[in-house]
């Protein structure tokens, strides 16, 4: 069993709101430094950038999952991990068929680059990915975890595309929910109620190198969805803990 | 004014009725996309127009007693949430018409 250091929401500069510097090398760079073990590449609906992570992250310590930062037809930001690329590929294809085809305005939204393992240019995603994609949380979640991924409602606590804002209260059903940057477990649960009773991760929603966290610790005996779905539960010495920040300071 | 005359005068369509809609009369109206919002700003009695259409819409229309909720823009609920309504005793009734058009015409039929 080992202990993974683990950041499972790391934008790309495929996401119109990531930096410059998010190419793969640089983030396998960062992540290692950071002392992470465990990272998943989740863009805004897509999944396109996640090959070039995993390519970058090879032969080193670093696992990388591939993933994607979902928009539900409720503004909701949901984190759809994956153990293979086959997986989110085939999750791409149902994301695709849900996003509205508009045309992102660089100018405004940002860039959306694919890239290699080296950080070069491949091509323009050209549809704008920062909208609400057709599928409901609740279809969406039922897809991710027929295609054996894992469904986490991103940054809850955010008043902006976070579950308990939009929706009040918490669906049952989530292995997990992810507390943004801003506050300890605690503190999420002293000022959320509806969070006492639910698992947390937390991570740094990374669209900068300064972004990454670490905060989130799991237990496992290797890194994959079912390792991580035994921690969440606690199940066969699995486990989860989340550092706390103001700790650290 | 009824929820009935309302029903027929703006031409919505009765989702689910699990109470007689001319037995009640909306106090005023709130108008929110938020459910948190909703839950601290919801009257008892209200009229709620959203385009929201989770099932969460039918417990925060429990949890503070609204008199209906207005899904506009032709957002139609899945099966589980008509049904969950109905065992919850929560109206709700849909229309093609998006949430400024239908807040006004409410305003416009005294409903304030």
């Amino acid at each position: 069993m080992q202990t993974y250091r683990s950041e499972l929401h790391v934008h790309t500069v495929l996401s119109p709101c990531a930096g410059v510097e998010m190419i793969p090398p640089l983030i396998v760079q960062t992540a290692l430094k950071n002392g992470l073990r465990l990272l998943a590449v989740t863009d805004h609906n897509s999944s396109a950038n996640a090959r070039a992570v995993i390519e970058a992250a090879r032969g080193t310590e670093l696992s990388v999952l591939p993933g994607m930062e979902l928009q539900t037809r409720e503004e909701v930001h949901l984190l759809c991990l994956f153990d293979t690329l086959q997986q989110s590929e085939a999750w791409q294809k149902i994301v695709e068929a849900a996003l509205p085809n508009l045309a992102n305005k660089p100018d405004f939204f940002g860039e959306q680059f694919i890239v290699d393992a080296t950080g070069d240019f491949l091509r323009r995603e050209e549809r704008l990915l920062l909208n609400s994609t057709r599928l409901t949380l609740a279809e969406a979640a039922r897809h991710v975890t027929a295609l054996g991924g894992l469904a986490i409602p991103a940054h809850v606590d955010r008043p902006a595309n976070g579950l308990i804002p939009l929706l009040g209260l918490i669906p049952p059903g989530f292995a997990a929910l992810e507390i943004s940057r801003h506050l300890s477990p605690a503190a999420a649960r002293e000022k959320f109620p509806q969070l006492r009773e639910q698992v947390l991760i937390q991570n740094g929603d990374v669209h900068y190198q300064n972004d990454f966290l670490g905060t989130t610790r799991l237990r496992l005996e290797e890194p994959t969805i079912a390792e991580i779905r035994l921690a969440l539960e606690g199940e066969n010495g699995r486990s989860i803990s989340i550092d706390n920040l103001l700790a650290q300071i | 004014m009824t929820l009935q005359e309302i029903i027929t005068q703006l031409n919505l369509t009765v989702l689910t009725a699990p109470h007689p809609p001319a037995r009640i009369k909306p106090t005023g109206g709130y108008a929110s996309d938020l459910l948190s919002c909703v839950m601290a700003g919801a009257k008892p009695g209200n009229l709620w127009i959203t385009i929201q259409s989770h099932i969460n819409i039918v417990a925060i229309a429990s949890l503070n007693d609204l008199a209906a909720i207005i899904i506009t823009e032709n957002s139609i609920p899945e099966t589980a949430v008509l049904e969950k309504a109905s065992q919850q005793g929560v109206t709700l009734l849909g229309s093609s018409e998006n949430t400024y058009q239908m807040a006004g015409k409410l305003w416009e039929l005294g409903i304030r």
